[in-house]
């Protein structure tokens, strides 16, 4: 038997996850170290699963499977397409710049139990988080998605509950209101999403006797498996229902402000930029691999409802005060372009859309992480607060509006390119959602250029006088990230070369050819 | 009417040589008889062993018998009465098959770690130099009067509840194998009366304690009246009240009637009502809706490890019974019972789920998520399929270890009145004691049915019966009262973790390992059952079989 890799590489933050709990209380850098390194080693077995997968090879490959819960017709199965390896690679690739810019984040305040270990506890859990959402880019089985897609949910309902943002205007027990507030909404939303795919879970074992998405694929193939329309119909919105609830999709979102608002700004990247990519993701592993027909059927109000989140999570943004807030919209904004990339059932669109995840993955990363660094030094999370800063803070505002730039789609810089994929894609088959679509970028003009100018122009204000600029730990966070953005919007074939086969196989399921360019059909 | 068709025993009777002895298989029996045995030997320990002497000798009485009835029940199993070697012993009256061994299995254990938390004494502080547990020094004595006080200055302990609790054990383990109505009803007796005594013992809030054991015992009388008024109706449609005796009436296999019962027999009207009384019987123990009014008041007022292992063990025995009735005696019913089980399912997975939002005292919460996990078993029993009964067995098995664990955190949270029942007082737990607060989470994250908790194995089975059983709408709705369950269950983690505990919250008392097993087995059993269920599904799957 091979080598487990993609166990492994989920087992290590696992492993590391509870051995940074074991560490005694009083050694709390101790478990912040242990934590980064157990991360690190992840990051170094992604990128062995990423130079052994062969993008030209089959569909899914490194496969294990072993029996598991026989009278569910369950089975530990794992495989990895191109889009799965990438999206291992963006997670495994923020996890260490998470817990670096969340270094003091748990740094616990005087409590009277000597047994309370906040710290421990902070890093756990996103090493607990980052072990189940590799292990769901990998699961071929539906059962362990799902079991995984759900548990997920109890670590991060505490990381956003446990470990609040510190700056905020009001009294502690206000702060600590809205962040349980927003920690359970985030869970209540997201439970309530994974109850209904669990009802159509059981209803694809009733249709299905199993849950291995190879043999349901073959099985279809074959012609062996025919589901009936109404009941394609019915799952597929059971699964859709709860993957755009994490996604998250319009009128699905409002958990997102909340929860990226009252989280720490590491925890909000950790949810927009990892978690929800599990929503996307799935969309094209299970949606369209699983209901390909069902697929085409709700493909006209999927590409309305995204194209509402594109133009409404802009236009939101546009009107927030707060900071954090308005990149959580702007995050829905995006994730509206994913979805309507995916949906437009075009290799152009689907290739954009898994390339947009990972750069959108990165841009946020880049773009929160900084506007963590500057809320903290502030004590603020209002944009009035603060002004002038790129006089006193230069580098923090250099990386700030690259960061910016990156959310609007700047030429040069990755998002650019999965942004122009995803329009193009979708121009292709739906010239007018297309159109529409691209005011969404007008709009990620305003908000962000106004979001810099308000924040880092103009006279400095007395608060931000004294603001140190970025220290050397913040600076191993963003650099690493702006580099990888101007990089992949450079070169992004490395990516679109893993991608484009898999989404070759994605395309092939749901039988969609792209529609040929018209001076060609015109021939 | 013509003179042979008259009854009486004055004219059939002819004159009798000699009465048949039964025969009885009593290595089939022996569980139960080893519980039953042990519990009489608990009341002779009671008058004849001195007052410092009682609590060990009962405690060992108690466990011994409780694990080597559970022996006993593993070495039928082993010798294949789960299976291949079911019959119907004790001239008809008991079942030894799959489900009924599993089940017994099931009581046993769960019987036994209550029994753990029922003889913990280190929770409340001493009184007088006495270590002393959750029950009442004296019974008799007049809650607040002079006794009382004398009592307690003695040091008086109540050790009958050992005994108590083997006969409702026993009870319940003749329950779900009972296999005609009027053992079924015997059984029901053996072991809500034990239960009616244990909810009144409870040390602390006695009137409140009382007060439960007395709406337990006048809405359970009442049940039972139902319950035996329903047998004596379906005796007079079948003219027997043996299971397959009724079954085959009800299907229409035989024809020669019992001429003393020729007005009667084969009177559907007398086969529904009937019928419908017993279910009624059943599901008032079950605590379904509309039978479930006493369930918050009297997990409430009993002493919290009586209300662990009446949650428990009582929902297990009754759940037996049910799907013994259902499947055996009435599956020729099934398109008149199967519309009524889903109406009661379905009110009571969404008012189990509903209501409990509004509670503020833990032990009333966890008595509405029982009403809520009743009508998800419903659902499963609603499938009317092999899997329906071994996804119940399974779920049952699931659910109980997690309940007695639940109850027993409960009774370590207390400040000066014991324990500390109201939510508000759980505020912040996690901060003062996380290792508690966490266990505690993981018990509600099993309630809620989270995956990767034995919770979620159990529901995912019993909906996925109930889905093949073509109850698909079923489903839908159980889905939706989980969600609306979690919430609950979500309010008292938001509590115990995110609120700041309060200036005089109470504390967490550090329990013998008596406690601590009854938890540890808990917690052991939630995430096993939850992370690798296989073995066991294969368990119930093997033991879902009825004998007939």
């Amino acid at each position: 038997m091979s080598f487990p890799l993609l166990t492994a590489t989920a087992a290590v933050p696992a492993i590391g996850a509870i051995v940074t709990a074991a560490v005694p209380a009083a050694r709390r850098s101790a478990a912040k170290w242990l934590a980064l390194l157990f991360s690190l080693a992840t990051l170094v077995l992604a990128v062995v699963v990423g130079v052994r997968f062969d993008p030209g090879g089959d569909r899914y490959q490194l496969t294990e499977s072993h029996a598991w819960i026989a009278d569910f017709g369950v089975r530990y199965e794992l495989g990895v397409d191109g889009i799965g390896v990438a999206l291992i690679g963006l997670t495994a690739l923020l996890i260490p710049f998470v817990i670096l810019a969340g270094w003091h984040d748990a740094d616990p305040e005087e409590t009277g139990s000597k047994r309370w270990r906040p710290t421990q506890g902070f890093f756990a859990l996103i090493l607990m988080v980052e072990a189940m959402v590799v292990l769901s880019f990998e699961a071929t089985d539906v059962f362990l998605f799902y079991i995984l897609f759900e548990a997920m949910l109890i670590p991060m309902y505490f990381l956003i509950g446990g470990f609040g943002d510190r700056a905020h205007a009001g009294s502690d027990e206000k702060a600590a209101a809205q962040r349980s507030y927003a920690a359970v909404k985030f869970l209540l939303y997201n439970l309530v999403g994974g109850l209904i795919m669990l009802a159509a879970v059981i209803g694809l074992y009733v249709v299905a006797g199993n849950f291995s998405l190879q043999e349901i694929a073959a099985a279809r193939a074959s012609g062996e498996l025919n589901m009936a329309t109404n009941t394609e119909r019915l799952l597929f919105l059971g699964f859709f229902f709860a993957f755009a609830v994490k996604a998250p999709l319009w009128p699905l979102h409002t958990w997102l402000p909340n929860a990226m608002g009252e989280a720490t700004a590491p925890v909000a990247v950790l949810i927009t930029a990892v978690v929800d990519k599990v929503g996307t993701f799935a969309m094209l592993r299970f949606c369209l691999g699983l209901f390909p027909e069902a697929s085409k059927w709700a493909t006209p109000a999927i590409l309305v409802l995204a194209l509402i989140s594109i133009v409404y999570g802009a236009l939101l943004a546009v009107g927030q005060r707060d900071i954090k807030r308005l990149i959580a919209y702007a995050s829905i904004s995006h994730f509206g372009f994913i979805i309507m990339g995916i949906f437009a059932m075009t290799s152009q669109g689907q290739s954009g859309a898994t390339l947009y995840m990972v750069n959108h993955g990165i841009s946020t990363a880049a773009l929160m992480l900084v506007a963590g660094f500057l809320i903290s030094r502030r004590g603020s999370r209002l944009i009035a607060d603060f002004g002038g800063v790129q006089k006193v803070a230069p580098v923090l505002a250099g990386t700030f509006l690259v960061g910016s730039l990156a959310t609007l789609s700047l030429p040069g810089l990755a998002p650019f390119v999965s942004e122009f994929l995803v329009l193009v894609g979708t121009f292709a088959r739906y010239p007018v959602i297309g159109i529409i679509a691209t005011f969404g970028i007008v709009l990620a003009a305003l908000y962000t250029l106004v979001l810099y100018q308000r924040t880092m122009t103009g006279p400095v204000k007395l608060e931000v006088a004294k603001m140190p600029d970025l220290r050397v730990r913040e600076l191993v966070v963003v650099a690493p990230l702006i580099a990888l953005l101007i990089f992949l919007g450079v070169y992004p074939k490395p990516v679109t070369d893993l991608v484009n086969p898999a989404v070759g196989h994605t395309l092939s399921d749901v039988q969609k050819k792209d529609p040929k360019p018209e001076v060609e059909a015109a021939k | 009417m013509s003179a042979s068709a008259v009854h009486s025993l004055w004219t059939t009777a002819a004159p009798i040589d000699k009465i048949d002895a039964p025969t009885i298989e009593y290595a089939q029996l022996m569980p139960t008889l080893i519980v039953i045995g042990a519990a009489v030997v608990g009341i002779l320990v009671e008058a004849f062993v001195g007052r410092k002497a009682r609590y060990y000798a009962q405690m060992f009485v108690t466990v011994v018998a409780l694990v080597s009835a559970f022996a006993a029940v593993i070495g039928l199993a082993a010798g294949g009465h789960a299976s291949s070697e079911a019959q119907i012993v004790a001239m008809g009256a008991i079942a030894v098959d799959g489900p009924a061994l599993f089940l017994q299995g099931t009581i046993l254990l769960t019987g036994l770690v209550a029994v753990f938390t029922f003889a913990e004494r280190r929770l409340d502080p001493e009184a007088h130099g006495n270590r002393v547990d959750s029950f009442a020094a004296q019974a008799a004595s007049v809650p607040g009067s002079d006794s009382e006080k004398a009592a307690i200055k003695a040091g008086f302990t109540t050790t009958e509840v050992f005994p108590l609790a083997l006969f409702a054990i026993g009870g319940m383990l003749v329950f779900p194998a009972a296999n005609d109505l009027l053992t079924l009803f015997i059984a029901l007796e053996v072991f809500s009366l034990p239960l009616y005594l244990l909810c009144a013992l409870a040390r602390r809030k006695r009137l409140m304690s009382q007060e439960a054991a007395v709406k337990y015992f006048l809405l359970g009388a009442f049940s039972s009246a139902f319950l035996l008024f329903g047998v004596a109706l379906v005796y007079g449609y079948a003219g027997t009240v043996t299971y397959a005796g009724i079954a085959d009436v009800v299907d229409g296999t035989v024809q020669n009637i019992d001429p003393a019962l020729a007005d009667t027999m084969g009177n559907d009207a007398l086969l529904l009502v009937g019928g419908a009384m017993i279910l009624m019987g059943l599901l008032f123990k079950v605590g379904a809706v509309p039978f479930h009014m006493w369930t918050p008041d009297v997990y409430q007022g009993a002493p919290t490890p009586v209300t662990g292992f009446m949650a428990a063990a009582t929902k297990v025995a009754a759940f037996g019974a049910l799907l013994r009735l259902l499947y055996v005696v009435l599956p020729g019913l099934r398109w008149d019972w199967r519309p009524v089980m889903w109406g009661v399912a379905i009110v009571t997975m969404l008012i189990g789920a509903i209501v409990a939002i509004t509670q503020t005292d833990i032990k009333r919460l966890l008595a509405y998520s029982s009403i809520a996990h009743a009508g998800f078993l419903l659902a499963g029993v609603v499938a009317a399929t092999p899997s329906g009964i071994s996804s119940v067995l399974f779920y049952l098995g699931a659910y109980s270890f997690v309940t007695v664990g639940a109850f027993a955190v409960v009774t370590l949270v207390r400040d000066a009145g014991g324990e500390a029942t109201h939510l508000s007082k759980w505020a912040g737990l996690g901060r003062r004691s996380p290792l508690v607060a966490a266990v505690f989470a993981v018990f509600l994250l099993a309630f809620a049915g989270i995956p990767l908790t034995s919770g979620f194995s159990g529901k995912f089975a019993v909906f996925k019966a109930a889905a093949e059983g073509g109850a698909g709408a079923l489903v839908v709705i159980g889905v939706i009262s989980s969600a609306i369950a979690a919430f609950f269950y979500i309010r008292v983690i938001v509590l115990m973790f995110f609120s700041e505990p309060k200036a005089e919250g109470p504390t967490v008392a550090v329990p013998s390992p008596l406690t601590m097993t009854a938890i540890g087995v808990g917690v052991a059993v939630t995430l096993v059952l939850g992370v690798a269920p296989q073995y066991f599904l294969d368990l119930a799957g093997q033991a879902g079989v009825f004998v007939r």
